[in-house]
């Protein structure tokens, strides 16, 4: 191997990798507030990209009709949960939470649509039609269990993203799609080429990741969220309630998902079933940061895209197999790490 | 005065088990009422159910309005706030981002910046280490933190478990010394302590709680006096 050739896997590898940091800051994201490992945030990356190259063929994307199905199952169960405890009067608000407003959103999204939007727009729009589904599946499946274990939250994400592959199937189809791509600008540096492409994911990937750290640190809805994952029952005693602060963390988890896969769109073709793997291998970057750091999880998640890059390259076959291979060292770092875990927690 | 806070015939259990059996108590308004009892009697068990983090039988009413099903976010909306054993603060966060988030249930946040000058006046320590992680305080500052993060709520009703657990004396007098002067700030103050000699000098009026149960109640002057209590709990003269 060169050092161009190196340069260029690297290059490549750091363009993927910020692809997996916006998805494992999502998975950290979700996990500190609510306590569960999420794993389809790959399929939500995934289906971001079908809807954008649906909206690109000027189709009206199968999102719609999942998120009208999604918010019709949401609504009901909430309906059924609030009349069960005697609170009715929340139900005008039950309304408006889980049924009108992605009503709304779709209802935009279709009118829009229309009109032959530019691609901002149609960016946009892909967007909007994708961050109701997280919000809404955490309703209708984890809402319920909340208060189960870890790993009981983990067996039914695992199952959930099965059940969303099927759902992806049913409303995309099987064929495989590559969008636009978002620039054609690109750019030689020390003799190697970088692509505007390249340059815009690892730019967005640096700006949401900010932008979060911004909403973090000065806003109270983000310290709220950032209480509830440090403490539940401290946060519940300042009256932060633990449903809205997971709705908050599934919405920006859903942005920084779809972003990621609109990022991905022009550079991978993107299948029905293709967020597994994302969603997987972010999932190892976040492990590194030992799912509660974010920038261990950004830093995890570009060691696995540059691994990735070198991997195919030496051999294309077991790109996959090396880049999991990777999670036994850094378990096993990990348990021996965090051997003082419990006097961390203990105050 | 009129009643703030009641509890009526409350039992409490884990699994089949009475922790706390048939408790009826009172809090009137600016009142300072303590629950004393030894280690196990249950008085956490009761705070935890007045705030709604366990579930409870019987009756429980603020200012009128029952609690039964109130969630604990509800209750502390209405102002009712709970300073826990263990504290709970946000240990990775910096104290004045605790503080902050203890007025999170306030819908009016013009006054935030003025309660937080005066929650500083009042623990010139915290505004020394604003800056500081929660979890790096020391023991007793912790408590200065906790109580400053409740009061962050411009509490009605402020529910105290244990605060000198685990302080040193001078820091346990001092604690106290705060206790006794939020009378001033209108709040009202159910204090459970095993520190009885402490509580029964904070307090205006006090219940003993023994294995889940109240066994003898009165003005906490009266409580002070009395034989049986002096021997059990007040180190007997």
């Amino acid at each position: 191997m060169t050092s161009d050739i190196a340069a260029i896997l690297a290059i490549d590898g750091i363009a993927t990798g910020a692809v997996y940091a916006l998805v494992a800051i999502g998975t950290v994201l979700i996990f500190t507030v609510t306590r569960v490992i999420f794993i389809p945030f790959g399929d939500i990356a995934a289906f971001t990209a079908l809807t954008l190259a649906a909206l690109d063929a000027k189709r009206f994307p199968g999102t719609g009709a999942l998120v009208v199905v999604l918010a019709c199952l949401a609504t009901l169960i909430e309906i059924i949960s609030l009349v069960r405890n005697g609170d009715a009067r929340l139900l005008p608000r039950a309304l408006l939470f889980y049924l009108v407003l992605p009503l709304v959103v779709v209802g935009i999204a279709w009118f829009t649509m229309r009109m032959d939007p530019p691609l901002a727009v149609r960016l946009v729009l892909a967007l909007m039609l994708i961050t109701p589904i997280a919000p809404l599946l955490d309703r209708i499946v984890f809402r319920p269990i909340a208060d189960g274990t870890v790993l009981l939250l983990l067996t039914v994400s695992v199952a959930l993203h099965f059940a969303l592959v099927g759902l992806g199937l049913l409303f995309f189809g099987p064929e495989g799609v590559r969008t636009e791509p978002l620039t054609s600008f690109s750019t030689e540096f020390a003799g190697v080429l970088i692509s505007g492409q390249t340059m815009l994911i690892v730019l967005a990937a640096l700006v949401f990741s900010g932008l979060l750290y911004l909403f973090f640190d000065f806003t109270l809805v983000g310290k709220s969220l950032r209480a509830t994952a440090v403490n539940r029952t401290g946060s519940r005693l300042m009256g932060i309630r633990p449903a809205r602060a997971g709705t908050i963390a599934y919405l920006l988890g859903s942005l920084m998902a779809g972003v990621s896969g609109i990022l991905i769109a022009p550079v991978n073709t993107v299948f029905y079933d293709s967020g597994f793997l994302i969603g997987l291998k972010a999932f190892v970057g976040a492990i590194v940061g030992g799912m509660t750091s974010y920038p261990g999880a950004a830093i995890g998640a570009v060691g696995v895209g540059i691994l990735e890059s070198f991997a195919s390259f030496q051999s294309s076959a077991l790109k996959d197999v090396i880049v999991f291979s990777l999670l036994i060292p850094i378990l096993i770092w990990r348990s021996l790490a965090s051997l003082h875990s419990e006097e961390e927690i203990e105050e | 005065m009129s009643e703030m806070f009641s509890m009526t015939d409350v039992t409490v259990c884990y699994d089949n088990v009475e922790a706390v059996r048939n408790v009826s108590l009172s809090v009137d308004e600016g009142q300072i009422v303590t629950v004393i009892g030894p280690n196990g009697a249950g008085k956490t068990t009761l705070l935890m159910a007045a705030i709604g983090l366990l579930g409870s039988r019987g009756r429980m009413a603020f200012r009128g309005s029952d609690l039964g099903k109130m969630s604990v976010e509800d209750r502390v909306e209405r102002r009712l706030c709970l300073v826990p054993e263990k504290r709970e603060l946000f240990s990775d966060m910096s104290v004045a981002d605790n503080l902050l988030l203890g007025s999170y249930s306030l819908r009016d946040r013009s006054g935030v910046r003025k309660t937080l000058d005066e929650v500083y006046d009042r623990f010139p320590r915290l505004r020394e280490r604003q800056r500081q992680a929660a979890g790096t305080l020391s023991g007793g500052e912790r408590q200065m933190l906790a109580l400053g993060r409740a009061l962050m709520a411009k509490p009605a009703l402020l529910m105290l478990d244990e605060p000198s657990l685990g302080l040193a004396p001078l820091i346990v007098r001092e604690i106290f010394r705060t206790i006794a002067s939020l009378r001033d700030l209108g709040v009202s103050i159910l204090l459970v302590e095993q520190n009885a000699r402490a509580a029964l000098e904070t307090a205006d009026y006090g219940y003993v709680l023994e294995t889940g149960e109240i066994v003898q109640s009165g003005p906490a002057k009266d409580l002070i006096h009395d034989p049986r209590l002096i021997t059990a709990y007040l180190g007997g003269h």
